[in-house]
């Protein structure tokens, strides 16, 4: 393999902080919203992006040198697609009660402009096991800031965490109001504006030069 | 290389080897999960049946209890006779909402007698009876569904013995606002419905749902900020509950004339 370790590494965990998807190239916002109200949601929804933008960059990569430039979106577009459809058929299986609520957006998994992004930005040239890092590194770098608004908006909206009861609710006997904004969609771009603010804080290079 | 993967006959090939391997993956996962997604389908059924009875509590064996305790029979609501097949399936297995989109086995309603905006109304009613220790009935549940604001609400309702006082509703299935609308699954709002009264005295339905209730024993409390939804939820009661559908089939069971036959 003619990639070094560094390589390897970069490729991994750069993505997370560094050239984050959601934080930097703003990608794939969409299904951060919708699915991050509930943080056992969020950490499914984290996992089957994470494996199909892994596995899709896998098989595209590894077909690459085949692929007529003139069909290669919708040849990746049917990989991903694939692979959607069974990441869906498995949580249906073996996670019914979660698919349930999850269902249409596992499905916009397809449309997540990180999976195509990926795809078509890394995986049409490089090696297919740098690809395969590529996707682990960019779902991680989208789990990172999903699992944080999770986070914060179960556990601010809902007083609880993975169903749990961490604050007790005014509405239930307790002293906790929570912070109904929070459960609603719109919240989550305030939190994710606030990551980027904060990221950027620290690591002012990612701040874009004013046009 | 970059060359020879243009030519026709290359682009042909590829897209069509990708789309049979594709097929293949996905039908196989299709195929081959089926029966597991299937046991939890019907698995889920019977946590939604034992929520509405309000048997559901946390570390409930869902399949223990729902065999011990609950007894699915079908009935034709148009003869009033037990069947034991219908829609080509047996009573555990019928699925009344499929059988409604069936023509052969449902009745397509009127205009003015579709209230709810279902569309058409199964012929064969699927209904559980919850007994109790002695054998004799406890809770009965039924199918309920109509028209919110977006889609189609399908609920569950208990019943206690009378027929008339509700004991529990839940709707499993909905596309309802979150927060607004969606809060027919709240636990606080379903709550009040335990104890109302369905019918009033002359056996019309009398239960409401609406702004300012009237009727303490009837009248449910609409949803704020759901006005469409909790129409449609009133709409549904009336429907269902009305000589339309349920309404002489509660009436022969109140007599015990519903014979296992």
């Amino acid at each position: 393999m003619a990639s070094s370790a560094k390589e390897m590494k970069e490729v991994l965990f750069g993505p997370i902080f560094a050239n984050n998807p959601i934080a930097l190239q703003i990608l794939g916002v969409c299904s951060a919203l919708a699915v991050t109200s509930k943080m056992e949601n969020t950490v499914v929804m984290c996992i089957a992006l994470t494996l199909v933008t892994a596995f899709s960059n896998l098989f595209i990569s590894l077909i690459r040198n085949h692929i007529p430039s003139s069909v290669r979106i919708i040849v990746q577009m049917t990989i991903i697609a694939s692979l959607v459809i069974v990441v869906d058929q498995v949580l249906r299986a073996y996670a019914y009660s979660i698919a349930k609520e999850l269902s249409v957006f596992v499905g916009l998994i397809i449309t997540n402009c990180i999976v195509m992004g990926r795809a078509e930005a890394f995986a049409m040239k490089s090696s297919p096991g740098l690809s395969f890092l590529d996707g682990i590194g960019n779902g991680l770098g989208y789990s990172v800031v999903l699992l944080s608004v999770g986070f914060i908006r179960e556990l601010f909206g809902s007083g609880s965490l993975f169903g749990y009861q961490i604050l007790s609710l005014a509405s239930e006997g307790g002293w906790y109001q929570p912070i109904g904004l929070l459960i609603l969609p719109p919240s989550a771009f305030f939190i994710i504006g606030g990551f980027i603010w904060v990221l950027r804080t620290f690591r002012p290079e990612q701040v874009e030069p004013k046009e | 290389m970059a060359k020879k993967n243009e030519s026709l006959g290359k682009t042909l090939f590829v897209v069509i080897a990708l789309c049979l391997v594709c097929a293949i993956v996905v039908a196989g996962s299709a195929v081959g999960l089926k029966p597991i997604q299937e046991k939890n389908a019907a698995l889920d059924m019977q946590r939604n049946v034992l929520d509405a009875a309000g048997l559901l509590e946390p570390g409930t064996d869902v399949i223990a209890v729902f065999n011990e305790r609950v007894e699915t029979k079908l009935v034709n609501l148009d003869s009033l006779q037990v069947v034991t097949e219908a829609n080509g399936e047996d009573a555990v297995n019928y699925d009344p909402i499929a059988a409604a989109k069936k023509p052969e086995a449902s009745t397509k309603l009127d205009k003015s007698d579709d209230i709810a905006g279902i569309g058409s109304r199964e012929d064969v009613a699927k209904l559980y009876f919850i007994n109790d220790e002695q054998g004799n009935l406890e809770t009965l549940v039924v199918y309920v569904r109509g028209y919110g604001l977006w889609g189609t609400m399908y609920g569950l309702m208990a019943l206690a013995p009378d027929l008339n006082t509700v004991k529990g509703i839940n709707f499993y299935q909905h596309s309802e606002t979150p927060g607004l609308g969606g809060e027919i699954q709240n636990p606080k709002w379903v709550a009040q419905w335990e104890g109302k009264e369905i019918y009033g005295a002359d056996q019309q339905v009398e239960l409401d749902v609406m702004k300012n209730p009237t009727q303490p024993n009837h009248d449910i409390d609409a949803l704020s900020g759901a006005t469409l939804t909790s129409n449609g939820v009133d709409n549904l009661v009336a429907y269902w509950f009305s000589d339309k559908a349920y309404g002489p089939l509660f009436e022969k069971i109140r007599k015990g004339e519903l014979s296992n036959g």
